[in-house]
């Protein structure tokens, strides 16, 4: 097994991993910016070592610097939590080049998912299903009008090496297009450093359903359950949960299988996940892109099959076979994440200060993975994530009523935050009714 | 005289509008960067650019001035 681990990331998912490396007794440690010093994760990790300022460029990004903090303290191996480094196969070459294991996928697998254009291309040979769109990298306006017409509108314009929702954006006709290409080129450059779009089919109600994978370091590659992460807002989510309300059993069968088919077209090993797009009138489905590393949102999958997806990803990357038995896996009951942000619960706008009031809610099936406490600072360097509130239930009736009673009973006092959001969010009727798209949150928050 | 203030705490990330400049409701003079998010800074009253107080690369607080339009 794994003796120590450097976690190459911060807040909430750098604690996450921390506590179950200690729990495994693997050494954890941490890194940490300028602005990150007095947070919780800093603390728990058995070491932690200053990497630089706040900027993420010269920080969490700056492999350099994580590499010689991996060496300084003798650390075995890497693991990148999610964002930042986590899906930039350079990175976890030059991580096994320097002799460290590597927590995650090969990096040719990382390289082959990350670019979505690729990743489309392969999915559809290895006969999942995907939306009409470009094969090729669109790089000027006039090819993409082109391409729109041959793909139909309306489209969705995205970076073909992008993430996070960033640059997205949809046009119904070429006007549109126009004006959503050159924000798509310009995000995408300076975000990604590459000027390659790619064009989609937009499928306008549609819900946002994912299936959590784990490839194991015999090969085999499993299905562990899917995620509705439909409520978003820009492009981002902002509540998930599982099983979703919107796939029945014979979709929900088709989809895992998919996904085991996708990520054995790359090999794939360990946590991943397959992200589709599900049309839940029409029982359809179809592939959006891999997530080739640990998800946000993973909570609610260990919530029901009661796994530990991160002890998971450290037996595979040693090699090891996993803790379960892949055949007696049952998801029990109905769980809920709602990501608590940083933000206005309105115009979702960011809202960045010094926590002086911290107080979580407990109780049966409530889980709080939160990358803060009282006397810290959310500063504006990093994303809005303060906090991930989960909660189980039997069922979704008593997931919803967990969720509402928790909702009610976090306090945040300092910076913004969405918990007014999630209050509405769970007493509307379409969540409530579980009868919902990726149109919710616009619809909750009307311009 | 108008002043417009900064929303939240940010980085500047890009300065658009310069002193002396003509502006129309809705230009933006700023882009300000916050929690990976961009986030333009709209003027509301027409008028002349009379004095930009932040530049690239700054941290602006909640209630920080950023322009004067005369």
């Amino acid at each position: 097994m794994l003796e120590s681990v450097l976690v190459a990331n911060r807040g909430e998912i750098a604690r996450r991993v921390i506590r179950t490396a200690r729990r495994m007794r693997i050494r954890a440690i941490a890194v940490y910016s300028d602005a990150d010093a007095e947070l919780p994760y800093v603390a728990e990790a058995d070491e932690a070592v200053h990497i630089g300022p706040a900027q993420p460029a010269r920080s969490y990004l700056d492999a350099a610097a994580l590499i010689a903090a991996a060496a300084k303290t003798n650390a075995q191996a890497v693991h990148p939590g999610y964002g930042f480094l986590a899906e930039n196969a350079d990175f976890a070459r030059q991580v096994i080049a320097a002799g460290l294991t590597w927590v995650g996928p090969s990096p040719e697998a990382i390289e082959q998912m990350g670019d979505k254009i690729r990743a489309r291309n392969l999915m559809e040979q290895a006969g999942v299903p995907v939306s009409p769109g470009t094969r090729e990298p669109v790089t000027d306006v006039a090819t993409a009008v082109l391409a729109a017409e041959r793909v139909g509108y309306p489209v969705m314009v995205k970076a073909a090496a992008g993430g996070g929702g960033i640059g997205m954006g949809a046009a119904a006709d070429e006007a549109a297009l126009r004006k959503a290409f050159e924000t798509a080129r310009s995000r995408a450059e300076r975000f990604f450093g590459s000027p390659e779009i790619l064009l989609e089919r937009f499928v306008e109600r549609a819900r946002h359903v994912e299936v959590q994978i784990l490839g194991l370091a015999d090969g085999r590659v499993l299905a562990l359950g899917e995620r509705d992460c439909s409520v978003q807002r820009r492009h981002q989510k902002v509540a998930e949960e599982t099983p979703s309300p919107g796939v029945g059993a014979a979709l929900r069968e088709r989809m895992l299988a998919a996904a085991v088919q996708a990520g054995e077209a790359v090999g794939y090993r360990g946590a991943g996940t397959v992200e589709c797009l599900v049309d839940a009138d029409a029982s359809e489905f179809v592939f959006l892109e891999m997530n080739t590393r640990l998800q946000v949102e993973h909570p609610v999958t260990e919530l029901v099959t009661g796994l530990d997806l991160i002890e998971q990803q450290f037996l595979v990357a040693a090699g090891e076979p996993p803790s379960f038995d892949p055949a007696a896996v049952r998801p029990t009951g109905h769980a809920i994440e709602l990501r608590i942000y940083a933000e206005d619960p309105v115009r979702f706008l960011p809202g960045p200060g010094t926590i002086t009031e911290w107080q979580e809610p407990a109780g049966d099936g409530v889980r709080v993975d939160a990358g803060y406490r009282s006397g810290n600072t959310v500063t504006p360097f990093y994303d809005p994530l303060m906090a991930k509130l989960c909660v189980h239930g039997a069922d979704r009736e008593q997931a919803l009523e967990r969720a509402r009673a928790a909702v009610a009973a976090f306090r945040i006092t300092g910076p913004k935050t969405n918990l007014p959001f999630h209050a509405d969010l769970l007493t509307s009727t379409e969540f409530v009714s579980g009868d919902y798209d990726t149109s919710l949150v616009s619809k909750l928050r009307p311009r | 005289m108008a002043e417009v203030r900064a929303e939240m705490v940010a980085n500047v990330w890009k300065v658009i509008a310069a002193e002396g400049d003509h502006v129309d409701d809705g230009d933006t003079l700023v882009i300000l960067e916050s929690m990976k998010m961009e986030i333009p800074v709209l003027t509301e009253d027409p008028g002349t650019v009379t004095k930009m107080h932040v530049a690239e690369g700054d941290v602006v607080q909640e209630g920080d001035l950023i322009a004067t339009i005369g």
